[in-house]
């Protein structure tokens, strides 16, 4: 029991003692304590993980946080298969990204500060995959959302950082809405928070409906949809997906961790976790599946012609969590866990990457004026290649495996799945194209910065460039563990593994059928990278030329579809148009300065009228008491 | 029959609330009724002992008057409290004694406390 | 009068008291020889501390009952406020030592009088009997106003000090009236024989009986600060020395609680259908006044002040509720409320220092950047005050909500919940301007070895009654077991 209290505390206790002493006492030596407590939980979860692998499957009740009548919240940790493999995932992820933080961050005046919200989003993450109740999610989900916002506006004085910050903090409100009504409407509908006497009741509430504006809705449905509209906020698909590329703001670190590899994977987790309730909706799962699919080839779209390393980045995280979203719907579940293992891995290694890179170039993200990198540093560029590989579906790599999978599963779903399927064909061409535009701007050709730049450059230290290494190696090994059967017999050992929990795939194919699918992703992954290679190597001015041949799409696409722009026209500034013209009227704004500014400021101006009550005249005082107790003795003796 | 309870026990009381009233005002009565009323200035003047007045008649204390006073009133009400006690004292014996003691030890400290403070030395 | 009821044994459930204050006393008495005040607080450290372990002595004596002819009840109840009460002492006394040196109010009498209050509200938890419970409420009043007042040098203080005596004393008239009221209609002042009486004399429904009963809720609304018996409590917390401010929001108005809890349930419990109707829209109009005046002030001492009188707002649907459960739950959020404010004005009190008030809102500009842990503490407190999860200040509410819940008053919860809506907007304001504005300049810390002390203890058990309450809930409802 020690064991599994262990894993969330260790980040918490470093979290406590950076924050308390970090200012005074630890400054630069933050990393003694977070990276220590890091490691430790993830020694921890290794075991965790063997105990599960032998059959250990465990339901820990550590306490009953509030108890009264019969509503009871019991804190307690569920360790199962899906926990386990997140476990991993999170603690190896996280602990590399801290260390390659010890040389990233070195120098921040913001050293501690830094260590303890990583930590304390670590705890929070540990606590979201552990929890076993809803209630405990939603804790370990809102606190996870805190240390985003905190790390994205790190660097707070830096407007567009705070903004950044402010701008996730408002969209996930919408998306996390939702999610708490789910979470309230799930306890009652079942009476209970608790996953296993939740999942296990679920028989008694299918076909059961409830009356929302006059039409009988199916209670499951809208469950599901209001838990899966926090995922679409946290996990940042369309159409909330506008905060994640601004949350690049954030020292990329946090980019890899929580934006990349975890934070915004626990959307997927939370469906996949909720697989029993999104298993009897039908038209959830449609929903789920149809999300997925048009953010994974939106996203990958507007990758295509973004200029800044970490925003192509960002685009295709959108894009491969869009990937996972398609395979939940196609009730893929342990498929879509699987390719979140293997896309961590890649991805945080692509940020980690891109951060060497930024970092060796004093902050210029503008891939435009790169180029040449290759032979300055060769580490990052080797261990860049192989995550770009990966993420193309080069068969060996971990990418090519569960990205395969995925396709297979979208084409055996039916005529739904076909179409979707269409869909990933055409992002995975996308993925491959903007991940080599990206290597070759940037690796290859002629340095196109200034000479100051290129004076300077020079191959990360060792601090930074090995946590590059072991996550190479997890970009080319990860994948092994999910081999096709259609390749190896038993080689899918993690949807083995995982079955107990998410169930086996449904949908079947022949033979035949699954080589044609994984030879043409293969085809579509090499066609992307020569494309790229023609484009950006040899025929150079041919950007150029298709980017004015098809002006109007192109810029569609370097304006992200005006998405950002509608919503300013549609929501932001209208919002402020009626905050500035209606309630500024009422009272003067600056007393109460807030995000919204709509209710709080009539609140005010009540309070600046009952505030006048009290004259500081004693008689007056006792005037409105002695009147206070004559009311009461009217209404009381005389009227009633 | 609830709220037709009337206390009689407390009859006695009302009738010497009024009849003490009453004694009160009698006297001031008849005096208006009986007495001649013949206002001439001198006898309005106020009187001070037969030299006109000088200056306001409110005048303000020093504040160490009212410090002795309020130390009297405690001392006095010390007093008022052991007269009965000392009457009673063959009927409630021992536990009265400490509980008097106690009470006479706690306005010793008050005591001390007060000189110590300087509150009894006028300058 | 039966004067053989009286023994020597009986004396024992007063010693508790006894200690309090005859420590008070040696500090008066000390304070004419002693130079060094800070030995005075720990003078009156040492008798709290020994007052507290003779209380926990009696009480594992498991009495029960009354002594001294029915007058005064050693129970879970009343231990259970005693607790509140020591716990406010003692950190009153931990975060005043260094600040009232700055103030320059480092009377000896300032401690004496902390524990004159303290054992004035003891006797209040205590008390059976409508006499013993005047004599409680007058000690602890009288021993408050001067603390009000004890800056000398302040205008401020001394006119918070004469407001806050003014409408005390009228606010006590009313409590005579009320108890002369009920011993003319029932011929007793035990809150038992009053029950008694008024199932035998059938008083239900005698108007005069229930004007005695609208009189205590006056005098007692005074004291927990209901609107409209309010109006002293702003003006007195924001003229008051301000660790006196933090003493006086948690001791007095819990030992109010503490007698309208036993009062109404013991005496009165066959008139719940009135009192409860009188008090839902006091309850209602605290909750407003207090959370909405709250929004306007730029004052944090000001702004902590109606805060409190909407906790009185909460805490008093556990009252109204009539159940047991909803007193354990008013039992509970008292001495969470006693931590989470105490640490709040903890917090302001570190922001005194020689030259520099700390009271103002834009005072705390900026303050996490140039002092973070300060901010982290009061962020805490915020959070807790306002109910947010995992804090203290969740738990109390939270129950309180349920046992309203449970009783049947859900329309009153949801208007609980809608001011507790409004009251985040002005603590989390303070939180915003902590973390979001730039800092004026930077601020001097008052700290020192006991007001790091103070905060820890407060900051602590704000968290862990957080994430672990049921051992508190259990120990509330145990409490009540013989009441």
């Amino acid at each position: 029991m020690l064991k599994y209290t262990l894993i969330p505390l260790l980040p918490l206790i470093a979290f406590v003692i950076n924050i308390l002493f970090g200012r005074n006492y630890i400054k630069d030596k933050a990393h003694w304590i977070a990276v220590p407590a890091v490691l430790g939980s993830f020694v921890l979860s290794v075991s965790v993980f063997m105990d599960v692998y032998a059959g250990n499957v465990i339901n820990l009740n550590l306490y009953t946080w509030i108890v009264s009548g019969n509503f009871n919240v019991p804190i307690g940790f569920l360790i199962d298969q899906l926990t386990a493999t997140m476990l991993i995932v999170v603690t190896s992820i996280s602990s590399l990204i801290f260390i390659y933080s010890i040389g990233y961050m070195h120098g921040d005046k913001g050293y501690h500060r830094f260590f303890a919200y990583l930590s304390l989003f670590v705890f929070s993450m540990l606590i979201l995959v552990m929890a076993n109740n809803f209630l405990l999610l939603y804790f370990g989900w809102e606190a996870v959302g805190l240390c985003s916002y905190f790390l994205i506006g790190f660097w707070f004085e830096k407007k567009s950082a705070a903004d950044a910050g402010k701008k996730a903090f408002i969209v996930n409100r919408f998306g996390d809405f939702g999610f708490g009504l789910g979470v309230i409407l799930v306890f009652l509908t079942f009476g209970s928070l608790e996953y296993v006497e939740v999942f296990a009741n679920t028989g008694s509430v299918l076909g059961q409906t409830m009356n929302i504006l006059g039409y009988e809705v199916d209670t499951i449905t809208v469950i599901c949809l209001l838990l899966f509209c926090g995922a679409v906020g946290k996990s940042a698909q369309v159409p909330l997906h506008v905060w994640l590329p601004d949350a690049m703001e954030g020292p990329t670190p946090v980019s890899a961790l929580i934006h990349a590899a975890t934070m915004v994977t626990a959307g997927v987790f939370m469906v996949a976790r909720c697989s029993p309730l999104f298993n009897l909706s039908p038209d959830a799962m449609t929903v789920v599946a149809v999300v997925g699919g048009i953010t994974a080839i939106f996203a990958a779209s507007i990758g295509l012609v973004q200029n800044d390393i970490k925003r192509i980045i960002a685009y295709s995280t959108v894009s491969q969590l869009g990937y996972m979203f398609l395979a939940l719907g196609m009730g893929a579940y342990t498929t879509a866990i699987f390719h979140l293992y293997t896309h961590a891995y890649f991805k945080a290694l692509l940020f980690l990457g891109s951060g060497s890179v930024i970092h060796a170039l004093h902050n210029e993200m503008n891939i435009q004026k790169m180029g040449g990198l290759k032979k300055y540093m060769p580490v990052t560029y080797w261990t860049f290649l192989i995550a770009s590989l990966s993420i193309s579906g080069i068969p060996g790599l971990a990418g090519f495996f569960s990205k395969d999978e995925i396709l297979w599963r979208a084409y055996t779903g039916g005529d739904l799945g076909k179409f979707l399927w269409v869909l990933a064909i055409v992002s995975a061409f996308m993925t491959a194209f903007y991940s080599f535009r990206l290597i070759y701007l940037t690796f290859h050709g002629k340095f196109r910065g200034t000479h100051e730049q290129e004076h300077h450059l020079h191959e990360s230290p060792p601090v930074m460039t090995i946590p590059l290494i072991f996550l190479a190696l997890g970009a080319v090994g990860a994948g092994w563990v999910g081999i096709p059967p259609l390749l190896m017999d038993h080689g899918d050992k993690i949807g083995e593994f995982l079955a107990p929990v998410l169930g086996h795939p449904k949908g079947e194919g022949t033979h035949s059928e699954e080589l044609f699918v994984m030879g043409l992703s293969v085809l579509i992954g090499l066609a992307g990278i020569f494309t790229a290679f023609i484009m950006y190597l040899k025929k150079t001015d041919l950007p150029y030329k298709v980017g004015s041949a098809f002006q109007p799409v192109y810029k569609l696409l370097y304006n992200k579809y005006w998405v950002d722009e509608l919503y300013y026209k549609t929501i932001v500034k209208p919002a402020l148009i009626a905050s500035d013209k209606i309630f500024l009227g009422f009272f003067d704004g600056r007393l109460i300065e807030g995000v919204v500014n709509g209710i709080p400021n009539l609140i005010g101006s009540l309070g600046q009228r009952l505030r006048k009550i009290q004259t500081g005249v004693l008689s007056h005082y006792g005037i409105i008491m002695a009147l206070g107790a004559l009311v009461i003795i009217g209404v009381m003796i005389f009227i009633k | 029959m609830p709220g037709t309870y009337i206390p009689i026990n407390y009859l006695p009381v009302l009738i010497i609330l009024i009849a003490a009233t009453l004694i009160g005002l009698a006297p001031l009565l008849i005096g208006i009724i009986l007495r001649p009323r013949r206002p001439y200035p001198a006898k309005l003047s106020p009187y001070e002992s037969g030299i006109p007045p000088v200056g306001e008649p409110r005048e303000r204390f020093s504040v160490k008057f009212y410090i002795i006073a309020m130390l009297f009133v405690v001392f006095d009400v010390e007093a008022v409290f052991l007269y009965p006690w000392a009457v009673a004292y063959d009927k409630i014996g021992l536990y009265s004694f400490i509980e008097m003691m106690i009470f006479i030890y706690i306005l010793l400290v008050g005591y001390i406390y007060a000189w110590g403070k300087g509150a009894i030395e006028w300058e | 009068m039966i004067l053989s009821d009286f023994n020597l044994l009986s004396i024992r459930v007063l010693v508790p008291e006894i200690i309090l204050i005859c420590s008070a006393l040696i500090i008066l008495l000390l304070n004419l020889v002693v130079k060094r005040k800070e030995t005075l607080a720990f003078t009156g450290l040492v008798g709290t501390l020994v007052s507290a372990y003779s209380s926990f002595k009696l009480y594992a004596l498991s009495l029960s009952g009354s002594e001294f002819m029915g007058m005064f009840a050693f129970d879970g109840y009343s231990i259970f406020f005693k607790f509140i009460f020591y716990i406010n002492i003692v950190l009153t006394i931990f975060i005043s030592i260094r600040y009232i040196s700055i103030e320059m109010a480092s009377f000896g009498e300032y401690y004496a009088l902390l524990l004159f209050a303290t054992s004035g509200m003891m006797i209040m938890a205590s008390a059976t009997d409508l006499m013993v419970i005047y004599l409680g409420l007058e000690l602890m009043a009288l021993s408050t106003y001067i603390l009000t007042g004890i800056l000398r040098k302040q205008v401020r203080s001394g006119e918070a000090a004469i407001k806050y005596f003014l409408l005390g004393a009228f606010s006590s008239a009313f409590l005579l009236y009320g108890i002369s009221l009920t011993y003319g209609l029932t011929g007793t002042t035990n809150l038992k024989e009053i029950a008694v009486a008024m199932e035998t004399l059938n008083l239900l429904g005698s108007p005069v009986f229930l004007l005695g009963l609208i009189f205590f809720i006056v005098a007692f609304g005074f004291k927990i600060a209901l609107v409209p018996f309010h109006m002293w409590a702003p003006d007195a917390y924001e003229g008051a020395p301000t660790s006196i401010t933090a003493f006086m929001s948690v001791g007095p108005k819990a030992a109010g609680f503490a007698v309208l809890g036993r009062v109404f349930f013991e005496a009165f419990g066959s008139m719940h259908v009135q009192w409860s109707s009188i008090l839902i829209p006091l309850s209602v109009l605290t909750m407003l006044v207090g959370s909405v005046t709250a929004i306007a002030q730029t004052n944090i001492k000001r702004m902590l002040a109606y805060s409190s009188i909407a906790h009185a707002g909460y805490a008093l649907l556990g009252i109204i509720t009539g159940t047991s459960e909803g007193l354990s739950s008013m039992m509970n959020y008292m001495l969470i409320y006693a931590f989470m404010n105490i640490g709040a004005f903890a917090v302001v009190i570190m922001l005194r220092s020689e030259g520099f008030m700390g009271e103002e809102l834009s005072d705390y500009e900026g303050l996490a950047k140039t002092r973070p842990v300060a901010s982290s503490l009061m962020l805490i407190f915020m959070f807790s005050l306002t109910g947010i999860p995992p804090t203290a200040g969740f738990i109390a509410k939270f129950y309180i909500f349920m046992s309203a819940i449970n009783a049947g008053y859900t329309y009153l919860v949801i208007i609980a919940v809608i001011f507790s809506a409004v009251s985040a907007f002005f603590y989390l304001r303070v939180v915003m301007y902590m973390y979001m504005k730039e800092p004026k300049a930077e601020v001097v810390l008052s700290t020192s070895t006991a007001m790091n002390i103070a905060l820890t203890v407060t900051v602590v058990s704000t968290l862990v009654i957080g994430v672990f309450p049921s051992a508190l809930i259990e120990l509330a409802r145990m409490s009540l077991s013989g009441f």
